[in-house]
């Protein structure tokens, strides 16, 4: 089990328990937060999970791929260096108290 | 109190359908009727990691069944729509409950082909693959050493080729075009697919024409070719092709062709009913085009919502679709229809290329193959409407991120 909380741009939050194994943009559209689409439901087609990770959380959500690498040039908000899309991101003890910006496209 | 709005069909379109207009907090009441017992569920894992037991039931729901009592949308599950009566914004189910509605919206999907029972369709061990109720009732037959036919080379019967090449199943599939994908895809994209089947042990027959099924005891025990050449087989899956269903759309007066036609904001014939995702066809560049897809679920469902909350949208999503294949990730972006010529972009290795096609100068499409790069700058190229040569293309000295910058 690990503590997530997606900050929104307009400074809102949303926090909750994610059982280990599972990937943080199911975690996120489960728990309603806004922006976060996973239409291709997580196999990297599509681009729509993309937060920004807590720069102090980052080394922690483990490694970016060729293929996600990639797909984060789609994204509707620009990448920065500490993009992730979330369908890669997989819960566990050591994610506990992780921190996610959620973009907000226009 | 207002009507609800009320969703027939519990699929892509209907979550994404409920999950802008959650988003966007209108306040109209929703009710969602499906006809299966699972709340909306993603279907392009099924012939994938679900068939292949590497996914939990409940990892399916695009949302968790408890999230729609905790949004206040009345779910009603194992419900057929028997009859609309648009004259009086009225269904009727077939439990015989009569149903008023503000807005409707048709999510009613598509339904596999079948083969005529005739020549063996409805035979024990002959099943087609679209639901979760499919998948649970034929996966435990999908078992090493049994021997699977595959009716039809497109993107089913190929997923679920490879997913039986991974569980030993011994496999052969029958084309009766010249090729695999002959109808979705160019030469270059069969050609690599028929390499990969083949490598991974699938006996590809394409040109091949099925005769009938055989049975021993009403149990399929084989094939029969036109040719007369007899095939054994334990089990048959039927890929050819889905219809859309427009049945309930017909009745209602909607008009209709192959599927329910709607125009740019999934608006049917009557004003009050829209339809959205693989029932729906709609005018594209002059034609009459149906989608069997997430992404035109997603998006037709998503621009529904937007509309009945007084947003002014328009359908002009750009097409995209996925295959999984051994370890093959196939990612498709535009649409390929009216093409005239097509060129290959080698990759890093020799399994990853891709297939640009063109209708002259214009860029229509691109296939990609282990080529996420062609993928997602083609996508962006397609959107700026850059239309780079056939040469350029062709070049792997050619930075695509470059040229989708317009550098």
């Amino acid at each position: 089990m690990a503590t997530i909380t997606w900050k929104m741009e307009d400074g809102s939050e949303i926090t909750a328990d994610v059982k280990n194994g599972l990937n943080l943009m199911e975690a996120a559209t489960a728990n309603n937060v806004p922006h976060i689409e996973g239409e291709c439901g997580g196999c990297l087609s599509c681009a729509t999970c993309h937060v920004f990770v807590d720069p102090e959380w980052f080394a922690k959500t483990g490694e970016i791929d060729d293929i996600e690498d990639t797909m984060l040039e789609m994204t509707d908000v620009e990448r920065e260096d500490n993009s992730r899309l979330s369908c890669q991101i997989i819960a566990s003890e050591e994610l506990d108290g992780l921190i996610l910006n959620v973009p907000e496209p226009e | 109190m207002t009507a609800p709005i009320v969703i027939v069909g519990a699929g892509q379109a209907a979550a994404s359908f409920i999950s802008r207009h959650v988003a966007l907090a209108n306040p109209q009441p929703l009710l969602l009727i499906g006809e299966e017992s699972h709340p909306p569920y993603q279907r392009p894992p099924l012939s994938k990691k679900y068939l292949l037991g590497q996914l939990e039931r409940e990892r399916l729901f695009i949302r968790p069944l408890e999230w729609y009592a905790e949004q206040n949308i009345n779910l009603q599950l194992d419900t057929r729509v028997e009859a609309i009566q648009p004259e009086h914004h009225r269904l009727q189910t077939a439990s015989g409950e009569s149903i008023e509605y503000d807005k409707l919206l048709l999510c009613t999907g598509s339904s596999a082909r079948r083969l005529p029972a005739a020549i063996g369709g409805s035979l024990d061990g002959v099943f087609t693959l679209r639901s979760i109720a499919d998948i649970d009732r034929h996966s435990p037959e999908f078992q090493s050493g049994r021997k699977l036919l595959i009716i039809g080379g497109g993107y089913i019967g190929l997923e679920a080729a490879a997913v039986a090449r991974q569980l030993g199943l011994e496999v052969t599939l029958l084309e009766m075009a010249e090729r695999i994908l002959q109808r979705v895809a160019a030469a270059a994209t069969s050609d690599y697919f028929r390499e990969l089947h083949r490598e991974h042990g699938v006996e590809v027959r394409e040109s091949t024409q099925l005769a009938r099924l055989l049975e021993e005891d009403g149990k399929l025990c084989g094939a029969e070719l036109e040719s007369g050449e007899i095939i054994a087989a334990d089990l048959a899956l039927v890929g050819i092709g889905g219809s859309a269903n427009i049945e309930l759309a017909q009745a209602a007066g909607l008009d209709c062709n192959n599927g329910i036609r709607v125009n740019q904001i999934c608006q049917t014939s009557d004003p009050d009913i829209f339809a959205a995702g693989d029932c729906s066809c709609f005018e594209r560049n002059g034609q009459t085009i149906r989608l069997e897809s997430v992404q035109n679920a997603a998006d037709q469902g998503d621009l529904v919502a937007r509309h009945l909350a007084g947003e002014d949208v328009r359908y002009t999503a750009l097409p995209w679709f996925w295959s999984d294949q051994y370890d093959c990730k196939l990612q498709i972006v535009g649409l390929n229809q009216g093409h005239n010529h097509s060129v290959i972009r080698p990759g890093a290795s020799d399994r990853s290329r891709s297939i640009w096609y063109y209708r002259d100068e214009e860029l229509l499409a691109i296939d990609a193959m282990n080529e996420p790069k062609s993928y997602a700058f083609g996508r962006k190229i397609i959107e700026a409407g850059i239309n780079p040569s056939p040469q350029q293309v062709a070049d792997p000295a050619t930075d695509l991120k470059a040229l989708a910058l317009g550098r």
